[in-house]
Parts: C-alpha cells; sequence; structure tokens
C-alpha cells in the first residue's frame, strides 16, 4: 500500500489524512464543485474534482472514485463513515478493481446490512437479541402469539424502512388489531411497503456499543464500550467511554458478545457492535456498523490507540498491534456532535456561512473539524461542522473540560447545537450518568 | 384569498406530493425539501385547494422563498 484514496470530506476525510501522514502514506483527497475551497481539500498531497454538489454525482457516485483512484495511481480507498462506506457493492468494486478497501470483506458489509438477516446471524452466535418476529407478519396472530410469549409493550416496525418512521407501541393486546392495521398503512405510504415485524418495546433503553477490531489472520480483540445514549432523530448527539454506572456483568457481556458476533462473520478491521441496555443491565444487539465511527476519538482517548491507523495497517495485511490485555481504559473521555442545525427549532437545518469561528485548546482537548472561518456549509451534505473530545482522570473532569471547551467554542453565520449541548452537560441526569435513549425526544434539556 | 406558502429553510425541492387543485388540509406536505440529508415537509398552514405549485423537483429553495400558492 503506496497512496490511498480518501472517499469522504469533512472532518473524517482529514482525519484519514492525517493517519495516513503518520505511516507515510501518499494521498488523494477528492471533492465535489462546492468542496473546491474545502479543508481536506489542502490537507491532501493531491486532489481530484468529481463533479458537481450532489452526492450521488461525486462521493456517491461509485465509478467516478474509481476513475479518480485509477488517474491518481492510488493502490487504496478508504471509506470513511456514511456515504459508501456501508455499502458493500462499493467494497466490492473496490477490490474487483484490485485496489485495498479499507475496511472489512464486501460479504461481511452485505450481512450486516441486512437488518433481519444481521440479527438472525448474531443470535445464532450467541448473542441477545430484542424478542421479535424473525420476520414480517402476515395477520395479527402472529404478534398476538409474540404477546403472550414475550410481553408488552411491544413496536411495530416497517421492515422496508427505519429511522423511526411509522413506528406503533402497543402496550395490551386488545390494541393489536387497531395498531397493526395503522402501521401497516404508515408503512406502505412512507416506504411503498406494507410490511411490518414485531418487537419487544424497551422503555428508556440505553444504547452502549463496543468497539471491536479484527485482523486478517483470526485475532479479534474488543477496545471496550461507548454509551451514546444522547440522541435525537435516532442520531447521536454526545457520547462517551466508559459508559458510567454499567454493571460489571453487563460489562464483561456486552464485550464478549461483541467478540462472539464478529467472529461469527469473519470481520476484519474496525467495526462496532451497538445494543440496547435495558433498567436491568440485560442487553440486545441493535446493529453492527461496519466501518469507523464518528465517535471513534472517544475509544482512543480512553485507550490511548489510534484507530485509523490501524485500520490502515490491518488492510495492508498487517496482524493487530495489541493484544486484548494491553487495551485498558484510562480515565474517561467524551464527545460532542456540533451541528449546524438549530435546536430551538426540534435541531432544523441550518446551512449558510461560517463568518466567525473560535476552536478551544487546553488540557486534555480535542478538536476534529471539518471547517474553518469562511466556509460554506451546503445543503447537500450531513450538517456535521467540528467534534469536541475531552478526556480526564475522571469522567467529572472530563466532564468540566467539555464544559470549558464548549464556553471557549464560537460559531457566527449558523445556527448550532452548541447551545443544547452546553444545557445537556448541566442536566443532573447527565452529571450523575443516568441516561436513556428518550431523553432528548422527552424534553429533558428543554 | 390567496395565500402564499413559503420555505422555512433553504434546500433542494425532493418531492412535490401535490399538484394543482388538489385539496389539502392544515399541516398536510405540499412540497418536501432535502437539506443536509433529511427531508422537511413544508406544511400548508391551512386547509385549501392548490391553486399553484413555484418551484420543481432538484430546485434549490432560499429561506422564505414563496413555494406554493393555496386558495
Amino acid at each position: 500500500m503506496r497512496k490511498v484514496l480518501i472517499a469522504n470530506r469533512g472532518e473524517i476525510a482529514r482525519r484519514v489524512l492525517r493517519a495516513c501522514r503518520r505511516l507515510g502514506l501518499a494521498t488523494v483527497a477528492v471533492y465535489s464543485e462546492a468542496d473546491t475551497n474545502a479543508p481536506h481539500v489542502r490537507d491532501a498531497d493531491e486532489a481530484i474534482m468529481l463533479g458537481p454538489p450532489p452526492a450521488r454525482e461525486t462521493y456517491l457516485d461509485i465509478e467516478r472514485l474509481l476513475h479518480a483512484a485509477r488517474r491518481s495511481d492510488a493502490d487504496a480507498i478508504h471509506p470513511g463513515y456514511g456515504f459508501l462506506s456501508e455499502n458493500w457493492q462499493f467494497a466490492e468494486a473496490v477490490t474487483r478493481a484490485g485496489l485495498t478497501f479499507i475496511g472489512p470483506p464486501a460479504e461481511a458489509v452485505r450481512a450486516m446490512g441486512d437488518k433481519t438477516q444481521a440479527r438472525r446471524l448474531m443470535a445464532a452466535a450467541g448473542v441477545p437479541t430484542v424478542a421479535g418476529t424473525p420476520g414480517p407478519i402476515g395477520d395479527v396472530a402472529e404478534a398476538e402469539a409474540l404477546g403472550a410469549r414475550a410481553g408488552f409493550p411491544l413496536v411495530l416496525k416497517a421492515a422496508g424502512g427505519g429511522g423511526g418512521i411509522g413506528m406503533v407501541r402497543v402496550d395490551k393486546a386488545s390494541d393489536l388489531a387497531s395498531a397493526f392495521a395503522s402501521a401497516t398503512r404508515r408503512a406502505q405510504s412512507a416506504f411503498g411497503n406494507a410490511a411490518v415485524y414485531v418487537e419487544r418495546y424497551l422503555e428508556r433503553p440505553r444504547h452502549v456499543e463496543v468497539q471491536v477490531f479484527a485482523d486478517t489472520r483470526g485475532a479479534v480483540v474488543h477496545l471496550h464500550e461507548r454509551e451514546c445514549s444522547i440522541q435525537r432523530r435516532h442520531q447521536k448527539l454526545i457520547e462517551e467511554s466508559p459508559a458510567p454506572n454499567l454493571p460489571p456483568p453487563t460489562k464483561r457481556g456486552l464485550v464478549e458478545a461483541a467478540v462472539a458476533g464478529a467472529r461469527a462473520i469473519d470481520y476484519v478491521n474496525a467495526g462496532t457492535m451497538e445494543f440496547l441496555v435495558d433498567e436491568a443491565g440485560g442487553y440486545y444487539f441493535l446493529e453492527m456498523n461496519t466501518r469507523i465511527q464518528v465517535e471513534h476519538p472517544v475509544t482512543e482517548e480512553v485507550t490511548g490507540l489510534d484507530l485509523v491507523v490501524e485500520q490502515l495497517r490491518v488492510a495492508a495485511g498487517e496482524p493487530l498491534s495489541w493484544r486484548q490485555e494491553d487495551i485498558v481504559q484510562r480515565g474517561a473521555a467524551i464527545e460532542v456532535r456540533v451541528y449546524a442545525e438549530d435546536p430551538d427549532k426540534n435541531f432544523l437545518p441550518s446551512p449558510g456561512t461560517i463568518t466567525r469561528l473560535v476552536m478551544p485548546a487546553g488540557e486534555g482537548t480535542r478538536v476534529e473539524s471539518g471547517v474553518e472561518q469562511g466556509s460554506v456549509v451546503s445543503v447537500h451534505y450531513d450538517p456535521l461542522l467540528f467534534k469536541l473530545i475531552t478526556r480526564g482522570a475522571s469522567r467529572d473532569e472530563a466532564l468540566a473540560r467539555m464544559r470549558d471547551a464548549l464556553a471557549a467554542t464560537v460559531v457566527e453565520g449558523v445556527k448550532t447545537t452548541i447551545p443544547f449541548l452546553r444545557k445537556a452537560l448541566e442536566h443532573p441526569d447527565v452529571r450523575r450518568g443516568a441516561l436513556h435513549t428518550q431523553m432528548v425526544d422527552q424534553g429533558a434539556f428543554h | 384569498m390567496p395565500e402564499e406558502i413559503k420555505a422555512h429553510i433553504t434546500g433542494v425541492v425532493f418531492q412535490i406530493p401535490t399538484k394543482q387543485g388538489d385539496k389539502v388540509g392544515a399541516g398536510d406536505p405540499v412540497i418536501v425539501l432535502e437539506s443536509m440529508k433529511m427531508e422537511i415537509p413544508v406544511e400548508a398552514p391551512r386547509a385549501g385547494t392548490v391553486r399553484e405549485i413555484k418551484v420543481q423537483e432538484g430546485q434549490t429553495v432560499q429561506e422564505g422563498d414563496t413555494v406554493a400558492v393555496l386558495d
């Protein structure tokens, strides 16, 4: 591996570029017309313009990306997160073109991308899953049978969609028939597919995930957990490691299940097994992300390990640099995501030009940014501007540093999630580490 | 009284679920914008009939632009 093309933009493109430089690898950035002046373009050794602003004509266009790799003589592609990172056809096309895909094998991406297949594979590997129907249900009797077996509440979900759209919660058996009719109707209108499946509904669950890493020689390790319960629209806003107040048996079970799950699908490179944890400490597989994640710096800060450098090494065929017993959580780390969104208007996007930008600095403070003063925040892409990460000897210290970091940060020209983040970090439940995924929607931080 | 429906956000017209002459209720999506990977409906402020759709799919609209007119 000599030269890496980064098929992404923003902060993650810059993060990957840095890791390449660390290993002495040459770099190629790609960009759209809207990103001509973007920092990630300047950071790279060379840069190739892909086309007009829409992502489907640039960062999502497999042919143009492969053409750019050929033109620049790159021999590897890093997909980052989002865009094509979990598209198995892309992983396969890169490999078929004779290039190295810096990520898992296409087959693993494919298996985990089909959410009901992923659930079946993980259940077969002994990973706990939420009680539910194995697939879409044909009539309400199947939902009644699940209710009798697993108890209420249940949730009806559209098999053809996601993002919480069309979900119907049912608290008792007598409500099932009308709920089934309504969920079917909503699934049809939202996704053009009326199929509905049923799961046990978890009250106020936490989102806890485990970072795994595997090499091409069969070694699999975990890098402990991240707590990511503070979300809106099923997207994370604040992440931390360790997960506060996680019962030790739950922690042990989670990391063992994550490693077993990764092993079961012959996983290679960085991946994340996501779980829901209920109030009793029970844990249930949610899905696997077959890529580097937005929140990976939290794990880097508590373990002292460089996950993106390791991705490059493993993709080049090297064995994992770490043994399980060397991977230790020291202190605590927290990350906040600063999005160009208006928290006072239900997180509506806020495109525009950043007229003033002041970033924090100080002990234990890390900034991962895709923008600078003068950057135009376009309607065409994800609204993530930058991430702030702080660490400390304790969770309290990491939180105090984050409060200072947010107080020192200035963004003018677009609305951001900063006021929300400041409020959230002052909340007594956040301070004492009593978190669940419904806090934002239930208005805990208003 | 005709009433202009304005975009409350800058974005690209993703979908136009209504057409001229359609009856809509208050809160029904008249057009759907896409901005920063989110689909955001522009809703009818009241019940009425769509007199005119002023945008096309794929068109960029600025916050405050008129996207449709309600009779």
